[in-house]
Formats: structure tokens, C-alpha cells, sequence
């Protein structure tokens, strides 16, 4: 095989071998650009950060004191612990939520829809996507405030109104707002390619439309659950807009808690630094449990 | 549901009971008709086989008997009760699919054990149940595997275990060895005749590979084109064929177009256009009159060759042998008539010489070898 891609008869000996120099250089011609890319854009300043979560109490413009773990046990403190367990409280509800809602959407787009609307019906799910974060939860604030559209709708069929802007509910609302896109996206894909065959057999062998779907729907499209639920977690833990805008003084979260170290009032660099690298933290972990438990049924050799 | 077994005691009396009917069964899909009114009835304990060329309507006939499709008319009947709006998980017939339809995220105990969980079997009945299945097809070993991991051949006896080991009244299989090479093909065959044998349960089967429905059914249905062609015995469809389709499809035959120039009480002779006359012995009293058009129907092997001086026969023709076939067991000759028809002869091979192409030989038949079949 090798000896196909000399021309003809030359350096037999190295092209047999492997020690052809292009074969060398190639991997590192094609992964340059990419990899350049990441080390400046991403592990640069990630190091950076690293470095300035072990300074304890840097601020910009101050001396650096000596290395410490002190920004990392402030952490602990039972007010930034809170807003931490508050974060990740979002971030599982928000995934739940999406996966909730948008499982139904993504089945019924993927196997009860008929096949020439479902890149329209997609498409109609995605276009959410297309305006400015900021702007949808902007809209938020005119649906949730108390005399907006949610409480007079509600008025009109005689329910009390809700207070919700400025509470975890609008914080939830907004968080699945901004995500169900991308896991009926995944849980599509996931469901497009799911045998039908499947589904015939176990109702052959005397499987209710419900125990083929418990049975076979969703243990053959876990991976799909998996992914779309990951993606979701990770982004409603990063989440700063919804959180900042709609989830008022009481929903304090990490990411706000990093703003306001960095350019709010506090602007305690160390300690914002050290948050920063638990949510990496956090994100890094379950990207490692999808790896190791997320993919099992596809992963069978 | 009521899922019982037939013990193979029961043969002996299955020709009058019907597990399946079917009466006047039409299916039409968007405006193209793929089942045309079909009338079928499967006895107890019977090897049934649906052959025909792909897109002739055979696997949707039994997708109407496993319930996958409604019929758009007519009648699904199975141990005498109505299939209609009965879904397919409340109907007692277990299916073999083509493509086995394993699931992938089960082991192979848990895919053979999946119905009789389902039916909330004990824990002891599944156990033995499950067990004597995999037995049955020689996979006991390979229980804890998950389907991806075994070969086309293991995933098949899997499939088979986990439609028999829910006692279905009909076992439903579609093409269920068509995925299979030849060897383990002729294997899997050998097996499914034992399997069928020793459990006595009905088996209806689906398949284009007209030597796979010969040699395993008790009876067969041919079906073209959305029709059924003939029903009957492997030796009833392949020695009597009632249409010319059937003759064709079913093994190699000759097939002569003519018309009938003189009807004797058992025999008419009939002549091609190009001038050959040809004797047939008349099996049945049908109603071919002198003038009616009909395709004769010889088969290969019922021809004979000679190069010498040949017996008297009724349907003997001068030709010239113009290929010669060398298959092992049979020599395959094509003979070019006088009339200038082509004959395709199979001999058996008795390790004689043998002859040169261009040679002028004899060939010949007896009536009763050759069928007349109305066109």
C-alpha cells in the first residue's frame, strides 16, 4: 500500500518503512491551525486562570500575594457554597425540563410527523436560536412582570396571578426557553435513527405501544438522552443572562458570581478565578461520566 | 391471548382444523394495490410457504397476519376469530423478521426472555422457558452476548428462540434465511424442518427461494402480483403447474406457445407456430378445445437425449446440440430444433463421453411429462 504513493521506484527502502518525512510532518500540517487556535484562544487563558485562582485575594492593579489555596476554601463559605448548590439546582431542573418538553416535540417530529414537514417543523424549533440571547429573555421580562401578558392571560380565565419574574420559576422558564432547541436537535437525531423494526418486533412479542416505548424508545436512544442532556446541563451552569435578568437579587449563581468578581463592585480576581475553575471543574466531570456510562449501548463491540 | 402448543401427537388429525384464513383479502398502499383479494387457508400444525418474486404482495400477505398492516378488504381469520382492529401485541403469532429485529441493548437472554416477562411469566417458568428455547437453537452458551456480538447464523437461531419460546399458536417467519450464505443457509434449512417437526406449531413462511419452499413446506401458495397463482404440494406445484407462470417460476422448464390442434379424451396435440407438434397427456379433464390457445410446459430433466437411434415416442425431434453445461451431478445441454427452438435438457451425469457441440442428436419425452396450461 505504502509503495503506491512514491513515484515510481524511488526510495523504496524509507516509503516501506514509514520514515517518509511528508508522512511525519502531515498530522502536524493538519491539526496546526486548530491546535493553535485552542492553545492561544483556550489553554492559554485557562492556565492564566489557574495561576490567578491560586493567588488569594488578587486584585487588578495590586500586588500578587504569595501562591495559596485560600480563594478556593472561601468557596466553602455557606453564602458562595449556597450559590454554587443554587447553580447547579438551575442547571439539573433546567436540563430536566428541556428533556421533559422536548422529548415529546423531538418523538413526534421524528416518527409521527409526516416525513416532508419535518425539516420545516425543525426548523420552526430552531428559529428561536436565530435572535440575540439578551432579546429573548428581555421578552421574558414582558411576559413574567406582574402586570404582564402571563398574568392577564391567567386573569381572563380567573387564576391568580403569579409573581414568578425575579424567582427561580423565571430562571427555569428562560433557562429552557434558551435550550430546548438544541435537545430536540439531539433528541431528533437520536430518534430519527432509531429502528422501526424495533418497535414491530416488541409489539410482535406482545408489547403495548408503552412497554415498546419504556422497553425499546428509550433505552435504544439513551446515548441521544445523554448527549442533549449534557449539552443542556452544561450551558444552563455557564449561563449568565438568564440568571442576570430574569432571576433577580435571590437567584445569585456562579456565573454571576464570576461577573461580579471580575467587573462588578467586589472585583476579587482570585476569588473569581477560583470559581471559574470549579464550573470547569464541574462541566469536565460530566462530560467523563457521559464518556464512561452515557454511550454504553452504542459502545458494544 | 391464548398462546397454547401443539404437540406433534396432534398431526395426525390437523388436516381439519384452520389456524389461519384469509377471505377475500385486499391491500391497497396510496393508490397501488399490492394484495388482490387472496383466499388462504393454513391448517394446524402445517409448514406453509408464500413464494413469489419480490414486490408479488407475499410480505405484506403475512404482515396482515401479524397484524403490521390492516387489509383495506377482507378478512384476517386466526384460529377462526376475527384479526380485525386486533393490534399486533394482542394477536398469537410470534414473528421471525428478516432483518431478526434483535434488540441491541439486551443481551441474548434478555431478547429471548423480552415476550415472556411481558406476559409476567414466574421467575421459575422463565428461567426454564427461556432455557429450553435457547437450547432449541443451540445458543444456551452464548446467553450472556449481546446481539451485535454474535454472526448472522447465531442471530437467526436467537430470533427463532424468541418467537418460539412464547408457544405461539402461528410462527411467522419473513424470508428468515435470506440473509444467510448458502452453507449455513442449506444448515438453518435442515434446522427449521427438525424445529417444525418436533414442535408441531404451524409455521408460515415467506421466501422467493423457490428449492427453500420446496423442500421444507407441506404446502405452498405462488403468489404474482398481488394474486395467488396455486396452491398445493411442493410435488402438486412443481410436477402440475395450473398457470404458466407458476411453471416458469417454479424449477427450469421449457415453455412452448401453441394452439390445440386435436383434443382426444386424454391427450391433445398441439402445434407451435414454428410447426412443432407436441403430444400432452392430460392430467385432469380440462375443457381445452381444438383452436385454444396454451403454453406447453417440459421440464429438463424429463427430456432425453440421444445420438443414436432413440424409442418410439410421440414427442421425438431431430436437433443440433449447441452447449454443453458441465455442473457436477447434472449436465446441462441446450439442443436447437429443426423449428429453431432452443431445449434445455438436464441429464444426470453417468460418466459418459460426452458429445461434441454441433453434433446432430435426438431428443425426446413422453406425454405425460409435458403439461398443457391455458393462457
Amino acid at each position: 500500500m505504502s509503495l503506491t504513493t512514491t513515484p515510481s521506484g524511488a526510495e523504496p527502502t524509507r516509503a516501506r518503512s514509514g520514515w517518509h518525512p511528508a508522512k511525519l510532518i502531515q498530522p502536524f500540517v493538519l491539526l496546526a491551525p486548530a491546535g493553535i487556535w485552542l492553545l492561544l484562544l483556550l489553554v492559554f487563558p485557562t492556565l492564566l486562570i489557574l495561576e490567578l485562582s491560586l493567588i488569594p485575594g488578587f486584585r487588578l492593579g495590586q500586588p500578587a500575594g504569595a501562591y495559596g489555596l485560600g480563594n478556593y476554601l472561601e468557596i466553602f463559605q455557606p453564602v458562595y457554597f449556597q450559590v454554587v448548590l443554587r447553580s447547579l439546582f438551575f442547571a439539573v431542573g433546567s436540563t430536566l425540563l428541556c428533556l421533559l418538553l422536548g422529548f415529546p416535540v423531538a418523538y413526534w417530529i421524528a416518527i409521527k410527523a409526516p416525513r416532508r414537514w419535518r425539516n420545516l417543523l425543525l426548523v420552526s424549533f430552531i428559529l428561536p436560536l436565530w435572535t440575540s440571547s439578551l432579546l429573548r429573555a428581555y421578552a421574558w421580562i414582558t411576559i413574567l412582570r406582574p402586570s404582564g401578558l402571563l398574568n392577564s392571560l391567567l386573569g381572563v380565565f380567573g387564576l391568580p396571578g403569579q409573581d414568578w419574574l425575579n424567582r427561580s420559576p423565571a430562571v427555569f422558564i428562560g433557562m429552557a426557553y434558551s435550550f430546548l432547541p438544541y435537545m430536540v436537535l439531539i433528541l431528533y437525531a437520536s430518534l430519527e435513527r432509531l429502528d422501526r423494526r424495533l418497535l414491530e418486533a416488541a409489539a410482535d412479542l406482545g408489547a403495548t405501544p408503552q412497554q415498546s416505548f419504556w422497553k425499546i424508545t428509550v433505552p435504544q436512544t439513551l446515548p441521544g438522552i445523554a448527549a442533549g442532556g449534557l449539552l443542556v446541563f452544561i450551558a444552563s451552569l455557564g449561563d449568565f443572562v438568564v440568571p442576570e435578568l430574569l432571576g433577580g437579587a435571590s437567584s445569585m449563581t456562579v456565573s454571576r458570581l464570576i461577573y461580579n468578581q471580575f467587573l462588578g463592585a467586589t472585583r476579587n480576581w482570585g476569588f473569581g478565578s477560583s470559581l471559574s475553575m470549579i464550573l470547569i471543574l464541574a462541566v469536565s466531570i460530566a462530560i467523563a461520566l457521559l464518556l464512561k456510562y452515557g454511550d454504553r449501548s452504542s459502545a458494544q463491540p | 391471548m391464548s398462546q397454547t402448543v401443539i404437540q406433534n401427537q396432534d398431526v395426525a388429525e390437523t388436516g381439519t382444523k384452520l389456524d389461519v384464513e384469509l377471505r377475500k383479502v385486499f391491500k391497497v398502499f396510496n393508490g397501488e394495490t399490492a394484495v388482490r383479494g387472496i383466499d388462504l387457508e393454513i391448517h394446524q400444525g402445517e409448514f406453509f410457504s408464500i413464494l413469489g418474486p419480490s414486490g408479488c404482495g407475499k410480505t405484506t400477505t403475512l404482515r396482515m397476519i401479524a397484524g403490521f398492516e390492516e387489509p383495506t378488504g377482507g378478512e384476517v381469520l386466526i384460529r377462526g376469530q376475527s384479526m380485525a382492529n386486533v393490534p399486533p401485541y394482542k394477536r398469537p403469532v410470534n414473528t421471525v423478521f428478516q432483518s431478526y429485529a434483535l434488540f441491541g441493548h439486551m443481551t441474548v437472554w434478555d431478547n429471548v426472555a423480552f415476550g415472556l416477562r411481558l406476559q409476567k411469566s414466574s421467575k421459575s417458568e422463565l428461567q426454564t422457558r427461556v432455557g429450553e428455547a435457547l437450547q432449541l437453537v443451540k445458543m444456551e452458551n452464548l446467553a450472556r452476548r449481546y446481539p451485535a456480538q454474535l454472526s448472522g447464523g447465531q442471530q437467526q437461531r436467537v430470533a427463532l428462540a424468541r418467537a418460539l419460546v412464547n408457544r405461539p399458536t402461528v410462527v411467522l417467519l419473513d424470508e428468515p434465511l435470506g440473509a444467510l450464505d448458502l452453507k449455513l443457509r442449506k444448515e438453518m434449512q435442515m434446522e427449521l424442518s427438525n424445529l417444525h417437526r418436533d414442535l408441531g406449531v404451524t409455521f408460515v413462511m415467506v421466501t422467493h427461494d423457490q428449492e427453500e419452499a420446496l423442500s421444507l413446506s407441506d404446502r405452498i401458495a405462488v403468489m404474482n402480483q398481488g394474486r395467488i397463482e396455486q396452491i398445493g404440494s411442493p410435488s402438486q406445484i412443481y410436477e402440475y403447474p395450473q398457470t404458466p407462470f407458476v411453471a416458469d417460476f417454479i424449477g427450469d422448464t421449457n415453455l412452448f406457445q401453441g394452439q390445440v390442434e386435436a383434443s382426444y379424451p386424454s391427450s391433445l396435440q398441439v402445434v407451435t407456430p414454428n410447426g412443432l407438434t407436441i403430444h400432452v397427456k392430460l392430467h385432469d379433464n380440462g375443457q381445452l378445445a381444438p383452436g385454444d390457445s396454451v403454453v406447453v410446459s417440459i421440464r429438463p430433466e424429463k427430456i432425453h437425449v440421444s445420438s443414436g437411434a432413440a424409442p418410439e415416442q410421440m414427442n421425438y425431434y431431430d436437433g443440433t446440440l449447441k452447449n454443453v453445461m458441465y455442473m457436477g451431478t447434472h449436465v446441462h445441454y441446450v439442443v436447437e430444433l429443426k423449428s429453431g427452438d432452443k431445449v434445455t435438457v438436464f441429464q444426470t451425469n453417468r460418466a459418459m463421453a460426452l458429445p461434441s457441440l454441433n453434433t446432430p442428436v435426438q431428443i425426446y419425452w413422453s406425454a405425460a411429462d409435458c403439461i398443457a396450461l391455458s393462457v
